[in-house]
């Protein structure tokens, strides 16, 4: 079985899973929209206002859906000690944390989406002339930020706190990207093309590649406990 | 010349915090062996089973299985072993087909539909490939846990109280399975608590208390009563 196929299967399982339950999504999708009523709320109808913050909630309510999604990735391997499971399964343990991440960006990108089209309508902003380069600012962001989630969840899944554990551990590390998804889509959102922000996106880029690396080397220890 | 076991467990010793389970258990199981391993609640059997598994570090002492070392190369111990457990490994939303081709597909072992199908078959599951988990009871998830064994006989096997959740008709498979095993060469190493199921297949009967391996013996022709009288003997704490 090749290590690719073996990614594969983990993130069809992760994706069928969800379909079936719908657990994650319908968390999600429900928070989401609380998130946007509570923005509508505090922010009220000065369109500059929410213009000027607009970036920043946005990707706010990305990370915020995102930890919801990253923190229950594992959780499903800790029933009937389907943990033990994957540990037993011969062969490179980095392709389970593959199948996984990819089966998260599924999820993340679906209700990212969502947001936007939710933005759309709370605050009545059109990203269509944005949406290129947004979706490309959008894609590195969640990359890293899936990454770096996958890996800690694995991290936190067997620890009793985990649930505040995750975000204390995970947050920090998202500086970096944060900063750069932030600075990149407010100057997409003010109509610069892509090229003025490619300081940005090469800092994601770099962050995406480091986080990666580093999840698909250090999978197999944190797995292994 | 008398082959390796394919078990051997030299000086074991694992210790939870300030709490020594095992303490300096020393087993062979050897190939086309089955061994039951006794014990009371609390005395270390799921412990010992996972160090073999490879899911858990002994604090001393070695285990090898199959020839591979269970903490410097347990990746070779995992390609000879499968390990049924407390839980089934299995999906709650997936269906029983699709658990089946899922492990399978991880562990690299045969995912035929036909293939699939018949193991199901085996196990007395095969009308409901098609019916998520969720809907299952205990014996019948138990049941689909059993049927990768079908697909991919292990050289070593480690149970851990197979009989529990199985009605009798299930648990007579599981007998006649580990019977086939042991015929082809492979080793048995299985916890219990039953005095009936799990003794009528094993070759020889070991009691672990105190953390050691108190009473190991070939079980011959020893009656459920007696190997309870020896159970008690070595298990009872003094009044």
């Amino acid at each position: 079985m090749s290590f690719a196929r073996r990614a594969w299967v983990v993130a069809w399982k992760d994706m069928l899973v969800e379909r079936r339950s719908k657990e994650t999504l319908n968390a999600l999708v429900f928070f989401s929209l609380l998130l946007l009523f509570v923005f509508e709320f505090t922010l009220g109808p000065d369109r500059e206002r929410m213009v000027q913050v607009l970036p920043g909630l946005l990707w706010l309510g990305f990370i915020l859906s995102g930890l919801l999604a990253l923190g229950r990735t594992f959780v499903g391997e800790r029933e009937n000690d389907c943990w033990d499971g994957l540990l037993l399964a011969p062969g490179d343990k980095s392709a389970i944390y593959l199948g996984k991440l990819a089966g998260n960006l599924a999820i993340m990108l679906t209700v990212e989406a969502l947001l936007l089209a939710l933005f759309t309508i709370f605050f009545d902003v059109d990203f269509l002339p944005a949406l290129p380069g947004l979706a490309v600012i959008i894609a590195l962001g969640t990359v890293g930020f899936a990454a770096v989630g996958t890996l800690f969840a694995a991290m936190t899944a067997s620890v009793r706190a985990r649930e505040v554990l995750f975000p204390v551990l995970l947050l920090p590390v998202q500086v970096p990207l944060l900063l750069a998804t932030v600075k990149a889509t407010e100057a997409v959102l003010a109509g610069e093309s892509l090229g003025t922000v490619a300081h940005w996106l090469k800092l994601l880029a770099a962050a995406d590649l480091v986080y990666f690396v580093a999840g698909m080397l250090t999978f197999d220890f944190i797995l292994e406990g | 010349m008398i082959a390796d076991p394919l078990i051997r467990a030299t000086g074991l010793a694992k210790i939870f915090g300030t709490t020594r389970v095992l303490n300096g258990v020393a087993l062979d199981v050897h190939g086309g062996e089955a061994v039951a391993l006794l014990g009371s609640n609390g005395a270390g059997k799921t412990t010992l089973l996972r160090i073999l598994a490879t899911l858990c570090r002994p604090s001393k002492g070695t285990a090898v299985v199959a020839g591979h070392d269970c903490v410097n190369d347990a990746e070779g111990v995992r390609k000879n072993i499968a390990f049924v457990g407390h839980g089934a490994h299995v999906y709650e939303e997936l269906t029983a087909r699709e658990n089946l081709k899922f492990w399978m597909a991880l562990g690299g072992g045969p995912m035929a539909p036909s293939t699939l199908l018949d193991a199901l078959g085996a196990v007395e599951l095969d009308r409901h490939a098609d019916d998520q988990v969720r809907t299952f009871s205990a014996g019948m998830k138990r049941r689909l846990t059993l049927a990768r064994l079908v697909l991919a006989p292990p050289r070593v096997l480690l149970l851990d109280e197979p009989s529990a959740g199985l009605d009798q008709r299930a648990w007579k498979w599981v007998e006649d399975y580990l019977r086939t095993l042991k015929e082809s060469g492979s080793a048995v190493l299985m916890t219990t608590h039953s005095f009936n199921r799990g003794l009528e297949v094993a070759d020889r009967i070991a009691i672990l208390a105190s953390g050691r391996i108190a009473f190991d013996a070939p079980r011959g022709d020893l009656a459920s009563s007696e190997v309870e009288r020896l159970y008690a003997l070595h298990t009872e704490e003094p009044a």
